[in-house]
This record gives structure tokens, C-alpha cells and sequence, in this order.
């Protein structure tokens, strides 16, 4: 990953988060003052390198993680705003990428039911839910969607 | 990666199925803070997997499935 392109990944987070959503090609093409072609290429050289995700087959982007362009089972709510998270992991990650508290709803994974997860300064609510990932961490990228 | 009320819970998600690794929402949060606190700094830089791997180390998250290697 060469700087031009971790300054374009910056740059893409940055927009993520200040408009709420995914930045389309063209919007960071504004931001930077380059165009889309540009981008896009600049988009597929970090999803080569695992700094974001873009959506299968497309120039759009699927996962800046821990944020997702797409709704998902998880979401948090922190500074007034929802967020889709990517897996279980991640709404906790959007706290600490937001340096704030948040409220995560989601459900369980065997039974459906709905699951409210107050986190403060780092820490959840409720001490009995618990995380489980089936992939070894060396396998994590292997099929990051189903990871 | 995901959420469950309870070990029960995990067990008949399961089905059979050979486990993976299960920790705490506690520990979930405390690893997430660490892997992910530095997404939106603006001079972020890309981390080595050996840095990855330390974090893991560090949370007592060891053994063969939580090596990234």
C-alpha cells in the first residue's frame, strides 16, 4: 500500500463517517480532487490489500470496517446516529472508532431473540452474552462476508 | 462472528458442528477497542500482521485458532 493510497483510505473513512454512509467514487473524487476512474482503481487496490471491502463485482464499497455500506443484523447507535456493523465484532468496533458509548442491537444467532447491549466507556452492560466466531483468525480473509 | 445468549445457546447453534472460539462480550469489546481505535485517525497506517498478532497476545486470546498465521 503506497501513501497515495493509504491517503486515499483516510480520506474514504473520513467521508464515511462525516455524511453517515459510503461515499460514492465521485464524492471522494470532489474531496480530493481527483476524478472516479481514480478512485475506483485506487478503491481496488485496497480491497487487494484488505483496507476496505468493496461489494462483490462492483466499484462500491461493502466494508470499511468496522462500518458497513449495507444493512446488516448489527447496528449501533452512538452520537445520535445508526451505524451498520459487519458481524458481531464490529459494532463494538464502531464505538472505539467513534471513541464514544453506544446502544448495539442485534438478535441471537441460535434463537432470533433480540439482543440490547449498552456499552460505556468500553464496557457492556451485560456480562452473560456471549461472542463466538467459527473461523480460525487465519482464515479470517478468506471469505471476509461469511467471516 | 457471532452473538449469543448463552453457551446453551452456542451449543445448538451449533448443531455438531466442531466449535470455534467463544469469549465475553467484555472481552469482545476490549479486543474491539484495540483492533479498531486507530480506523479513523488521520495519519492511520496499514498494521503489520506480527502487530495484529500482538494485540491478540496481549488480551490472552492465544492458541491456534486466534493465530493469524
Amino acid at each position: 500500500m503506497n501513501e497515495s493510497d493509504i491517503g486515499l483510505r483516510n480520506l474514504t473513512y473520513r467521508l464515511f463517517v462525516e455524511i453517515g454512509r459510503a461515499p460514492s467514487a465521485d464524492e471522494v473524487a470532489v474531496a480530493a480532487g481527483s476524478d472516479g476512474d481514480q478512485i475506483r482503481a485506487g478503491w481496488h487496490r485496497l480491497h487487494d490489500a484488505h483496507a476496505l471491502v468493496l461489494q462483490r463485482g462492483t466499484a462500491e464499497i461493502g466494508m470499511a470496517n468496522p462500518f458497513s455500506a449495507i444493512p446488516t443484523a448489527y447496528r449501533v447507535l452512538t452520537r445520535d446516529r445508526w451505524w451498520y456493523a459487519n458481524c458481531a465484532w464490529d459494532p463494538f468496533g464502531i464505538c472505539a472508532v467513534m471513541r464514544t458509548n453506544g446502544r448495539i442491537e442485534t438478535s441471537c444467532a441460535d434463537c432470533g431473540e433480540a439482543l440490547t447491549v449498552i456499552v460505556t466507556d468500553q464496557m457492556p452492560d451485560d456480562a452473560a452474552i456471549l461472542f463466538h466466531c467459527l473461523v480460525p483468525a487465519s482464515q479470517w480473509w478468506d471469505d471476509i462476508v461469511f467471516t | 462472528m457471532n452473538l449469543f445468549r448463552s453457551e446453551a445457546h452456542i451449543t445448538r447453534w451449533l448443531g455438531g458442528r466442531a466449535p470455534g472460539v467463544t469469549i465475553s462480550a467484555s472481552q469482545l469489546s476490549e479486543l474491539a477497542h484495540a483492533w479498531w481505535g486507530d480506523r479513523l485517525d488521520p495519519e492511520w497506517r496499514p498494521r503489520s500482521t506480527q502487530d495484529s498478532q500482538a494485540i491478540l497476545d496481549r488480551l490472552g486470546l492465544t492458541g491456534t485458532p486466534w493465530q493469524l498465521m
